[in-house]
């Protein structure tokens, strides 16, 4: 008997069946398709930017742009640069995003609780509200802010008044502000050294709890830093109460603060909207953390003070983060529909832009450039605070 | 010896209701409204928030309203005007379709209607239903566009309104669909050139605003394209709304796809199924059915965002109502003419959440 040899080498592939191979053929064959694609576009774009001999290039950028912007956080006239008009607009929408999405996160939170709510007026309440404002689209929620400032409003002369010092009228909201006097410097200073105590503390307490047990009471200590250092500075200072109030004069408001209609409507809408998505978040979130956990930290003895902070919260952080992140970068994406109601932001800016110097592919670019960046930036944020709080195993 | 004892009822006794402060409607309102002096306080301060904002509005919308009068009558009176609406309605719905061509897009939409009223019970969902929605979306087409069967042709710059809104989020999200499969699939292949352009493409797009691709649409696009070649104002609309979904149906999919167990994968393999045998009859057919209530969910959004063509002047629903309300007679009455419109999205997103809704717990339960 003896042994045939036998070929034990794999069987020859020939080069169409090598999956390797194959897939090299699928991938190059896939760039190749999109770069002749993109040479296609690119080609065509420069013959017809030639022939309509539409300048390229971000040269445009140091000229003078030669229009006004209604509001504008630094100081900006028609004779400064695109470049200028354009920070100005990247400004008002970061303006614009970081109030919502501080409002949103604030209401949205509240009406997801009131949605969980035992008392049943409150909780059908907020159903109604989340069904409401989820289901019309937010453009047309803005225009009906912004019609509500326009058309329903008095006029200054007329101006609702329902707090002494805010007025509500159709050139906006305008209330009265505290001149300004050296000690609110230091009321400033003294916060923010209150916030820096309170940070140490939490720490130190923590350390201190791990190791002896014994609790600290923050919940007390925290306001009483962060509040009573500010009102102190201020009191020494001789409680200096002067306000800038807004008094009528002619057609129109002099003083005070006035914040307009434009970004009124456009605050009150993107919030509005995006807070009934937030509730829903929070809601899930909250009942994404099983009974079982409410009733065995209550049969440790914590208070429900104690459950909700150190039992609950953080299992339904976990919940919420993720799409909670993604509703903040929406309400940043929506406030790119401030155009549509004259708020001078990015997109609006920009587009003034691009029809004064008719470089369209640079303006829609650079509108998209900016958004990527943050959108990339608030994900980065929120990964690396979700990773934060994310569980730690074991 | 059978003699009952003396203290011993064989009667049976009549059951004791209840008091009535624990059942009935006033059981009810105190476990739900009062149950605490907390929940008191809430009930009592909601109430009086809604006895200061319902009654007021009802005055407005019903008491002292007016429904037929002209725009002058109407700023006589303290109500609201909802003539604005009945006077101008046809414009808000049909836009500048021809007046009395108008009954062809009342019937697309008709159809329209039915079939995804006829969609709705899963246990239509064959393939005779695909055909029926093909031959639907022709037929739409053809009321819309004639050109045949003497038909008179109506240009697409004429289309606007509901119809425009309803086609745009109806022919957006079928052919985004597709798109997005594709995508969800090249980012969870191996080739690494493939997965890079399907990552690029779908973060891209999720990071930039609609309106950015809408404007993209319409003043960038155009230079793209050689000379001498144009293309409707709506097909290029319509193709960045597609594009825009595509990216965030992907990442849908993307989330079913990733629910597959291994094993799933392995047996396909083991059965001796290519890659495209394997997802066209073991992977797709149940990632897609996961993922149908987050799709749905996309399809309400698709269609708020169908709105967002007001910036690039299309004139879908909420324009035409925004020109019809520059006309002096009717300037000033915008919110009686915007909470009509955002009634009809309201009751369209509605169904549409419902129904999801519904999905959702039909799927669970047959899993």
């Amino acid at each position: 008997m003896t042994e045939t040899p036998q070929d034990t080498s794999p069987a020859k592939i020939s080069f169409w069946y090598d999956p390797a191979k194959r897939s090299l053929l699928y991938q190059l064959g896939t760039l190749i398709l999109v770069g002749l694609l993109g040479y296609y576009l690119l080609t065509n774009t420069r013959h017809n930017l030639e022939r309509q001999s539409i300048a390229t290039g971000f040269g445009f950028l140091q000229k003078e742009a030669s229009f006004e912007i209604g509001e504008s956080l630094i100081s900006y006239t028609a004779a400064d640069t695109y470049f200028r008009a354009l920070l100005v607009g990247v400004l008002n929408t970061l303006l614009v995003a970081f109030i919502g999405i501080v409002l949103t996160v604030i209401l949205g939170t509240f009406i997801g609780i009131a949605r969980l709510s035992k008392n049943w007026l409150v909780s059908r309440l907020s159903l109604v509200y989340v069904e409401l404002f989820q289901d019309i689209p937010v453009l047309l929620q803005l225009f009906f802010w912004y019609a509500f400032f326009y058309e329903i409003l008095p006029s200054p002369r007329q101006a609702l008044n329902p707090v002494a010092g805010v007025f509500l009228c159709n050139r906006g909201l305008v209330f009265a502000v505290p001149v300004f006097h050296p000690a609110h410097l230091l009321m400033g200073i003294c916060l923010i050294l209150g916030a820096g105590s309170v940070w140490w503390l939490h720490r130190w307490a923590g350390r201190r709890q791990a190791r002896t047990g014994k609790p600290f009471p923050l919940i007390w200590a925290a306001p009483a830093i962060l509040l009573g250092g500010p009102l102190l500075t201020w009191l020494l200072a001789g409680a200096p109460s002067r306000m800038n109030s807004p008094v009528l004069s002619g057609f129109n408001f002099e003083g005070g603060l006035t914040i307009s209609p434009e970004f009124s409507a456009l605050l009150l809408g993107l919030v509005l909207y995006t807070a009934a998505f937030v509730a829903e978040i929070v809601r899930a979130g909250i009942q994404s953390v099983g009974r079982g956990q409410t009733e065995a930290a209550l049969s440790l003895s914590l208070t429900s003070g104690q459950v909700l902070r150190l039992v609950i919260l953080p299992q339904a952080l976990r919940v919420i983060v993720p799409p909670l992140t993604s509703q903040m970068l929406n309400l940043t994406k929506n406030s790119s529909l401030a155009v549509a109601i004259g708020y001078p932001d990015f997109v609006s800016v920009a587009g003034t832009t691009i029809n004064q110097t008719g470089q369209a592919i640079e303006g829609v670019a650079m509108i998209m450039l900016v958004y990527l960046f943050f959108s990339l930036l608030t994900s980065a944020f929120m990964n690396w605070f979700n990773k934060k709080i994310a569980i730690v195993e074991r | 010896m059978n003699q009952p004892h003396p203290h011993v009822s064989t009667q049976p006794v009549s059951a004791v209701r209840p008091p009535v402060t624990s059942v009935g409607p006033i059981g009810w309102i105190k476990q739900n409204l009062f149950s605490n002096w907390f929940n008191s306080l809430l009930t009592i301060l909601t109430l009086y928030l809604l006895w200061k904002i319902v009654p007021p509005f009802l005055r407005w919308a019903f008491v002292d309203s007016r429904w037929y009068s002209d725009g002058a009558a109407c700023r006589e009176a303290d109500g609201a005007c909802w003539s604005v609406v009945g006077r101008n309605i046809r414009f808000m719905i049909f836009g500048f379709f021809p007046h009395d061509q108008q009954w062809r897009p009342l019937l697309a939409m008709l159809i329209l209607v039915g079939l995804l009223f006829y969609s709705r019970n899963r246990k239509h969902w064959k393939k005779s239903l695909a055909y029926a929605w093909f031959a639907g979306l022709v037929i739409m087409g053809l009321m819309m566009q004639g050109g045949i069967f003497g038909l008179t042709e109506v240009e697409s710059t004429q289309w606007g309104g509901l119809p425009l809104t309803l086609l745009l989020a109806v022919f957006g999200l079928t052919a985004a669909h597709p798109l997005g499969v594709l995508l969800a699939l090249g980012r969870q292949s191996r080739m690494p050139a493939i997965k890079a352009l399907s990552i690029a493409y779908i973060e891209l797009i999720r990071g930039v605003p609609l309106i950015s691709l809408l404007f993209m649409s319409s003043i960038v696009f155009p230079l793209f394209l050689p000379e001498g070649v144009t293309i409707n104002k709506i097909v290029r609309a319509q193709v960045a709304m597609i594009l825009f979904t595509a990216a965030y149906i992907a990442e849908v999919v993307r989330g079913g796809l990733q629910g597959m167990p291994k094993g799933q994968y392995e047996a396909a393999e083991s059965l001796g199924l290519n890659y495209i045998q394997t997802m066209r009859l073991v992977i797709l057919p149940q990632a897609l059915k996961i993922v149908i209530p987050p799709t749905v969910s996309i399809l309400i959004s698709a269609f708020k965002d169908t709105s967002l063509v007001v910036i690039i002047a299309l004139y879908d629903l909420l324009k035409t109502t925004q020109s019809m309300l520059t006309d002096p007679q009717w300037m000033g009455f915008s919110t009686e003419a915007y909470i009509f419109i955002a009634l009809i999205y309201l009751i369209c997103c509605f169904f549409m959440s419902n129904y999801s809704r519904r999905l959702e717990r039909e799927l669970n339960v047959s899993r």
